[in-house]
């Protein structure tokens, strides 16, 4: 069956989801960063008792309303996904995926829910202190559930604490810990998380930047500018320091993506860093469309390696050394992951002939040997290269992942060059007479999604072709549906979430012209 | 005494505050009704949140995404079977 895979559909299944997750994405980052703004903000109406503070609050806590309110259960589709187009992954990831993603409804449910009620509802009716709780705990709740979601997408990309059960074919979780504290896990959240601080600091900004252009609501927009711009300068540094790391992982866990995002073909000690480049259009291995050199480049000299490693001279593998295998550096090559992975599969399969043929004795001696942890150090780690016939399948896309990568990284620098300028503008009190800089922060707005989108294009494109790290390729976790369907549901969805983005741009920009409730006439 | 703290904790939230013998879930059910018919670009939005789900749970759920293994086999040794099948192939 999977050598006859219908590869339209793996297609159309991978660009729903992906349609889905980006449509999803537009609303999930600015509800994490906006209600940790409106936690500040109304922190500090309590403890001043400024009204002028809580009336600013009131107003970004609209537009988190809306945002909310369009956005919530855009991702259950993804779940409905999982069970209808890619079941072998769904039934393979076992109860990893499950508890998880039934933390966060509950966590989602019970903290957000209930205390979005009180933050929408409460305003007078609890105490101001009381209020300020909810509020404080609505962003909590939001940033928490969004751990688990990453608990879960971290596994993926670097599965841990499980074992694989032959006889059910899926993952059972060995050790709770061991996947929710996993590196890549930590690392995830606290990364995502941060970009979404800092998405909603830049939306923040760049709505305040449109009052001072329209000479409207001057004190809303110098206050919201300087708590945005504080919070924005913080985010973003976290954000930077959180994506060194995360590379720095990626380089161990997932070395053909990093590879990629850094456009790396050829390894090497003291490797430069491609700060700015052009791929070239002609591909320069004919036999993979995936590797394309670069036809203008500006490389720092050594700066890669001393990312990756720490040392200025340290040996970076690229592209081709994990295809073809490094030995002088105990690389191996692909060849024999494909080869150990064969093995793994080949094992796999006779266990599963003999107990339908009744043949006990080789069922429990291939069961034993599956169970082994040698052989699943040695071999069931490469489970996934079983399926892979061809090693150049091996190779993500170089240039979406390259391009992504450094638009998400050049833009991350943006913004906090940005906050830091919008901030001094704001505390010297010239914000107003910059009009270039005002238009400049509205038009950084749709650069925030950009470089969101970006950052989860580099995260699901880059380690392709799997689905799970070196278990399971993309193409193998696909349902076996008509393909037609697929794309009939792709553009329902299609169609479904744009009419969800305008309402979302339309009753929101509508909002805003409108203004705090307090000012308006 | 105990009593008397918890009756001041739950006094800090007019909501909990007994105004006349009414339940908790009279309070509760107050609270929300209250809320929503304060709302004025909420109404909107709940109306686009409840097509939303129905759209979400009714149409698609119900037409487009049955759950592949469950609609097609009866117990979880036939879905490990299958994919277990799909795997080794």
């Amino acid at each position: 069956m999977i050598d006859s895979i219908d590869l339209s559909l793996v297609n159309w299944s991978r660009g729903q989801f992906a349609l889905t997750a980006y449509y999803h994405w537009l609303f999930v980052p600015l509800t994490l960063g906006l209600s940790l703004i409106l936690a500040f903000m109304e922190t500090m109406y309590v403890r001043t008792g400024d009204e002028k503070w809580k009336n600013i609050t009131k107003f970004w806590m609209t537009l988190f309303g809306i945002n909310f309110a369009i956005g919530v259960a855009t991702g259950i589709i993804m779940e409905f996904e999982f069970g209808t187009n890619w079941s072998n992954y769904s039934w393979f990831v076992g109860d990893i995926f499950g508890a998880p993603l039934a933390i966060e409804g509950i966590m989602a449910f019970f903290l957000e829910s209930t205390f979005l009620a009180v933050m929408f509802f409460g305003w007078n009716k609890i105490s101001r202190k009381w209020h300020l709780a909810s509020t404080w705990l609505v962003a909590i709740g939001a940033n928490l559930s969004a751990l688990w979601i990453l608990v879960a997408n971290a596994w993926m990309q670097h599965p841990v604490g499980m074992h694989f059960n032959p006889e059910t074919a899926r993952n059972e979780m060995l050790n709770f810990w061991e996947v929710l504290f996993s590196p890549v896990a930590v690392m995830k959240w606290l990364h995502t998380t941060a970009s979404g601080f800092v998405l909603a600091a830049v939306f923040v900004t760049g709505i305040s930047a449109w009052f001072l252009l329209k000479k409207r609501e001057n004190l809303l927009a110098r206050r919201s500018i300087m708590v945005a711009a504080t919070f924005g300068i913080l985010s973003s540094l976290f954000l930077i320091w959180s994506g060194d790391q995360s590379t720095r992982q990626i380089v161990h866990v997932q070395p053909m993506k990093f590879a990629a995002i850094e456009g790396l073909y050829h390894g090497q000690e003291g490797a430069g860093l491609v700060a700015i480049g052009v791929m070239s259009q002609t591909a320069d291995d004919p036999e993979n469309e995936n590797i394309k050199d670069f036809a203008v480049r500006v490389e720092i000299p050594n700066f890669l390696s001393y990312m990756a490693y720490g040392k200025f001279d340290a040996f970076v593998p690229g592209v081709i050394d994990l295809i073809n295998g490094n030995p002088e550096r105990n690389i191996i090559s692909s060849a024999e992951k494909m080869e150990k992975g064969k093995y793994a599969r080949e094992i796999l399969k006779e266990m599963k002939d003999a107990r339908a043929a009744d043949d006990f004795v080789t069922y429990e001696a291939r069961k034993a040997m599956l169970m082994d942890p040698e052989f699943q150090e040695n071999y069931f780690r490469y489970f996934g290269y079983g399926f892979i016939d061809d090693p150049g399948r091996l190779i993500p896309n170089v240039p979406i992942s390259f391009y992504s990568f450094h638009i998400m990284v050049g833009l991350g620098f943006w913004f906090l060059a940005f906050f830091i300028l919008a901030l001094l503008m704001a505390w010297r009190d010239t914000l107003a007479r910059r009009r270039g800089f005002l238009r400049l922060a509205i038009w950084t707005i749709p650069l925030a999604y950009l470089a969101s989108m970006a950052g989860w294009t580099v995260a699901e494109m880059g380690r392709q072709p799997w689905v799970i790290q070196d278990l399971l390729p993309t193409f193998a976790a696909v349902s076996q549906i008509d393909a037609g369907m697929v794309q009939v549901t792709f553009w329902l969805f299609a169609v479904i979430f744009t009419t969800l983005a305008i309402a979302e741009v339309r009753i929101m920009t509508r909002q805003i012209k409108l203004g705090p409730k307090e000012g308006r006439k | 005494m105990r009593w008397k703290l918890n009756f001041i904790f739950l006094r800090s939230f007019p909501l909990f505050t007994p105004r006349v013998q009414e339940n908790v879930f009279i309070r509760i059910f107050r609270f929300y009704y209250d809320g929503f018919r304060s709302m004025t670009v909420g109404r909107r939005l709940w109306l686009i949140i409840l097509i939303k789900l129905f759209v979400f749970f009714i149409l698609l759920r119900l037409f487009f995404f049955p759950d592949f293994l469950k609609s097609r086999f009866d117990t979880d040794k036939e879905r490990g079977e299958y994919v277990l099948e799909q795997l080794t192939q």
